[in-house]
């Protein structure tokens, strides 16, 4: 590709990433004392203030489980859609990706129904004489929506994977001894696990920031990182501590993807072994 | 080697195989001895993959029975079977190196590691690797690629290996490498090879027997020797080797018409008056004296092949000859073309 025509998408980058970054970094890293911005560190000594740590903590458990759930259901998941053939197959992408159609906010809000005190599941337990449980406004409400929301970015990139591996690859290990254990463990899993990176950090990445589902689903009872910095934004009007903290998550995320990319090539080097 | 029913390691009977509606083998019969080089010779399409496959265990026969040692293998998947398969693309498994590529099947069986590594390492240098134990296999040459999925395969120490066109992807000088390392390693282990090509050139050079196929069924099954010098039909006629082939009437026994002319031959059995296929091998072709001979022609075309030249004679009748003789005949030359009749060969036509 000619170098000129890279210059389109570096425009691209600088007007929204780059210089929204700068914007974030000069924030965080400034303070107004006697109606003069200055460099300080302010911001971020309250951002480790226990409180938020709380929240920072609580952020990455309940996005850590939404990730390790979607991968439960999302690598049979994408086994199964990777095996069809034909019709079948289109007809399960299709039933897949519909509810990706629909927007976000209304997707997440029909848990409401399904949830409340008054919802499906309520009336169910109801009209089978049993009581009714507090289902709305729970962590577990949270993880939920979570998983609902982002089980397709789990799915799609290890079915990606799956269908690009050779059948020829499965049918050596076999020929070569390999029953269908040895045959996943060694060669299927394996080869997938780019798939798995993907899909990790697809479900991740938005869990751990999202601030729709938490305010919703979660009644903003125990806030998020994602709420902690809308709130500040939108909310509180501090700018600068709201953008000291996303610093501060961005720096968590950084470390977690790389500590997480580490242990996978070592993998992908026979780790399995 | 003997007739021997207790020798047969592998045998197909009346296999059958359908995709579908697709047929793709019929009647397909078929034995491998112990420690012999049998080869399935075709044109692309005419079933040898779906042979092999049904040898390893990857597809079933829709009707026939698969044994090995006399008992039958129907139903045994393939990682029960003592074969192994030297796949058509390598089919290596890229997240491995070449040791573990190699080390694959005796780590599934639960070897020991010290025996592995002896092992591994040992068939490395029979392959010519020694060295190569880390490296990435997707960093290999395609030759390299080769030998790695003939030791992962030979570590194993299977009764028969099968391989599907191991040299397909190599240049020219390279099959004529592998075909002899190939072949030497084969008579050095004593191993069984169930051979599959459509290099007619490498079916004769390295097998003890060949198996002709055409259309998902075996035309002639022999020695090279005899498939070349005896072919069966004109199909086996023209695959192996270069052929002059005709339609042509058989009059009576030792009588046959072909080219305009009627011509003593050696061959009988046939109706009276029916039709044949007449396979003349260029090199059985004698040019003569125009005056002195049957059929004449005038050369059309000389190419110089190394051992001999290879003349196109555009015979009065319309066929074209392809002439073979260490004598050249120049283009534009009126010639008599000659056979004796020992190398006249009749053949039924196939049916349809
Ligand atoms: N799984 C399959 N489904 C349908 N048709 C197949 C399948 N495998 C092979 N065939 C068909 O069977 C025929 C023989 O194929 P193959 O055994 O691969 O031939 P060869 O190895 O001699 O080139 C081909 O016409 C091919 O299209
Ligand atoms: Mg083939």
């Amino acid at each position: 590709m000619k170098r000129s025509a890279a210059y389109p998408y570096l425009a691209w980058l600088a007007v929204f990433t780059i210089i929204p970054l700068i914007l974030v970094l000069y924030y965080a890293f400034t303070s107004v004392s006697d109606g003069a911005v200055k460099f300080s560190p302010d911001n971020f000594v309250r951002a480790f203030e226990p409180m938020y740590l709380i929240v920072m903590w609580r952020s990455f458990v309940l996005a850590l489980a939404a990730t390790a759930i979607c991968f439960l259901i999302g690598y049979p998941a994408a086994y199964i859609l990777a095996r069809k053939v034909g019709e079948k197959k289109s007809t399960l992408l299709f039933l897949l990706l519909v509810p990706m159609w629909m927007n976000f906010l209304l997707r997440t809000y029909s848990w409401l129904t399904i949830l409340e005190r008054n919802g499906i599941i309520n009336n169910a337990l109801f009209a089978l004489g049993l009581p009714k449980m507090d289902l709305l406004y729970t962590r577990e409400a949270v993880v939920l929506g979570m998983v609902y929301n982002f089980l397709s970015f789990m799915i799609l990139p290890i079915y990606t994977a799956l269908s690009k591996i050779d059948a020829s690859l499965i049918e050596a290990a076999q020929d070569l001894g390999a029953g269908k254990m040895n045959v996943f463990f060694r060669v299927i899993f394996p080869l997938s696990l780019p798939g798995v990176v993907s899909g990790v950090t697809m479900v991740f990445l938005p869990a751990i920031t999202t601030f729709v589902i938490p305010n919703l689903l979660g009644g903003g009872k125990d806030a998020l990182i994602g709420s902690l910095i809308e709130q500040q934004f939108l909310r509180v009007g501090d700018w600068r501590f709201g953008s000291a903290v996303s610093v501060v998550i961005m720096g968590l995320i950084v470390i977690a993807m790389s500590l997480f990319y580490a242990v996978d090539s070592d993998e992908g080097e026979g780790g399995l072994f | 080697m003997t007739e021997n029913n207790d020798n047969k390691l592998i045998e197909l009977r009346n296999v059958h195989k359908s995709f579908g509606k697709t047929v793709v083998l019929t009647d397909i019969s078929l034995y491998v001895k112990k420690n012999e080089f049998v080869t399935l010779l075709g044109p692309s399409g005419c079933g040898k993959t779906t042979t092999l496959r049904i040898i390893g265990g990857f597809e079933r026969p829709t009707r026939g029975d698969i044994s090995f040692d006399g008992k039958s293998v129907l139903n045994l998947p393939p990682y029960q079977r003592h074969v192994n398969t030297v796949f058509q693309k390598y089919a290596l498994f890229p997240n491995m190196n070449v040791f573990e590529n190699v080390a694959f099947g005796l780590k599934i069986r639960g070897r020991q590691s010290a025996e592995i590594n002896e092992k591994v390492k040992a068939m490395l240098k029979l392959v010519k690797l020694d060295g190569y134990d880390k490296r990435t296999v997707l960093s290999l040459s395609g030759g390299q690629q080769q030998r790695v999925a003939i030791a992962r395969a030979l570590v194993n120490e299977p009764e028969a290996l099968l391989l599907d066109e191991p040299l397909g992807a190599l240049d020219l000088k390279l099959r004529k490498e592998m075909q002899i390392e190939l072949k030497n390693m084969q008579v050095k282990l004593g191993i069984t090879f169930v051979y599959v090509t459509h290099d007619q050139e490498e079916a004769l050079a390295m097998s003890d027997t060949v198996a002709v196929m055409n259309n998902g069924e075996i035309q002639q099954i022999g020695a090279p020797e005899d498939i070349y010098n005896e072919p069966k039909n004109a199909f086996v006629a023209g695959f192996i080797g270069e052929s002059n082939i005709m339609g042509g009437v058989m009059r009576e026994d030792y009588v046959v018409s072909f080219g305009g002319d009627t011509f003593k031959c050696v061959d009988k059995g046939f109706e009276k008056n029916e039709d044949v296929d007449v396979v003349i091998r260029p090199e059985d072709v004698d040019l003569i004296d125009a005056k002195e001979a049957r059929i004449k022609g005038v050369i059309k075309n000389v190419t110089f092949k190394g051992v001999h030249y290879e003349m196109r004679v555009q015979a009065e009748n319309d066929y074209v000859w392809t002439v073979q003789n260490t004598v050249m005949s120049p283009v534009g030359a009126a010639v008599g073309i000659r056979v004796e009749p020992d190398l006249i060969h009749v053949m039924r036509r196939a049916a349809g």
